[in-house]
């Protein structure tokens, strides 16, 4: 199996500012399940169609954003490796004991050079509700809401994304499927750790420690256009779509949760091979990279974040 | 019954109806859509639309109004005191006067100011 290392993203840690609004948001809407809540208030989602634990984690806080964004690595002797070469690298490492997440083994985390927390983990409990592996079905649980299948990636915005291009590249392994060059330097990157067109992607921004938008994927594009109905019926805030990427070719809606942190759902997006040029953009075309229908990016793009 | 109708008054720019249990901002952007704001500097200022990214902050410089929660990375409690909000997290409880205070981040520790006119 050539796919070893870092797996996919596990979990991305979310703060809200109203607890019961977003828990009611990720789990009516999105299609989440509650999971748990723990015992400091963190609530903990999953979509029926994951077999881990948890996806997404919320903490009430006084601001919107992001606190961690987790990886899953195969085995536990990768974080040991991890955490030599990411060390070596120049990063400080620390340590999160297991269970400090409900069903969570350790994890190594550190912060990169645009101010995010990243983390690995290699263990995850199973947790209910989950599907099956004997004779299953394709949904062992009515999907609901967006009906959205799973965490899919996200998109962090801060500055310096020149130095977790090296990062993600030389140290986790990741690849750069596409990227975005201004005149005046960098402005995007789109890191894939496996078949995924991406798995994280950064935009060059002032304030460190942004996020732009969590990625939930969907089957097809008829859920992105069920999706649509569902954010118009229940006056949920959208940004823009339904609409297409250039970058990616992934079908998509962005929308904001109760705290106004951008969601987006996603689906189709290429597959991608370690052999496959990366795709690059100028500022003749980005527009179209980043919405292909528009051709243009709307005022929101580069600059709302939470 | 129908609901109450306010007028909000963006200094400089027009003014509008706001219904009560609507986020003024809301009411903003329907203003925006039927050419009632004029000498906008730009696009009015829309973002999340629910108190997080802090791109719609605004001075009421008249009027009573009740808010939600919004990001403290944006309105500190001393600007909440002076009446510096998110009009997105505002309702209006009579007719309001605001001036906009659209913030810009300008450097990498995430500094903020005024977004000139």
């Amino acid at each position: 199996m050539a796919l070893t290392g870092v797996l996919r993203p596990s979990f991305s840690q979310i703060r809200v500012l109203d607890m019961p609004a977003s828990i009611e948001f990720y789990t009516k809407h999105i299609g989440f399940h509650q999971v748990t809540e723990g015992p400091d208030g963190r609530v903990y989602l999953k979509s029926a169609d994951e077999f881990d634990h948890h996806s997404i984690v919320l903490r009430r806080a006084d601001s919107a954003g992001i606190d961690i964004t987790a990886f899953k690595v195969l085995e536990d002797a990768d974080l040991d490796k991890f955490e030599k070469r990411i060390t070596d690298y120049g990063f400080k490492v620390d340590h999160v004991a297991a269970g400090e997440q409900p069903g969570t083994g350790r994890r190594i985390g550190w912060t990169i050079a645009s101010g995010h927390r990243i983390e690995l983990l290699a263990h995850s409990d199973p947790s209910d509700p989950r599907p099956k592996s004997h004779n299953p079905d394709v949904w062992e649980f009515d999907p609901h809401g967006m009906r959205a299948r799973r965490l899919d990636h996200s998109l962090l915005y801060g500055p310096e994304i020149e130095k977790n291009l090296d990062f993600f590249e030389k140290v986790l392994d990741f690849r750069c499927a596409e990227r975005v060059d201004m005149p005046d330097g960098l402005l995007a990157i789109w890191l894939t750790t496996g078949m995924k067109a991406h798995d994280i992607a950064f935009v060059k921004y002032p304030e460190p420690n942004k996020l732009h938008h969590v990625a939930f994927e969907l089957e097809n594009w008829n859920d992105v256009g069920h999706a649509a109905d569902i954010l118009t019926r229940y006056d949920i805030s959208v940004d823009i779509g339904p609409t297409r990427h250039g970058i990616t070719r992934g079908q998509t809606i962005y929308f904001f949760d109760p705290s106004g942190n951008r969601c987006e759902v996603f689906a189709g997006g290429y597959t991608y091979y370690p052999d496959i040029p990366t795709r690059t953009w100028d500022e003749t075309q980005v527009g179209k990279g980043i919405f292909y229908y528009e051709r243009k990016m709307n005022d929101a793009f580069l600059s709302v974040v939470s | 019954m129908a609901p109450q109708r306010y007028q909000v008054t963006l200094e400089g720019h027009g003014v509008c109806n706001a219904y009560e249990g609507e986020r003024v901002l809301v009411a903003l952007e329907r203003a925006q859509g039927f050419g009632q704001l004029k000498n906008l500097p730009r696009k009015l200022p829309v973002g999340c639309r629910r108190g997080g990214c802090g791109i719609c902050r605004v001075r009421v410089l008249s009027g009573q109004y009740r808010s939600g929660p919004m990001s403290r990375a944006h309105v500190s409690e001393q600007d909440e005191a002076e009446g510096v909000v998110l009009s997105c997290c505002v309702y209006a409880l009579s007719d309001l006067s605001l001036r906009l205070e659209t913030p810009v981040v300008v450097n990498a520790k995430g500094e903020r100011a005024l977004q000139p006119v």
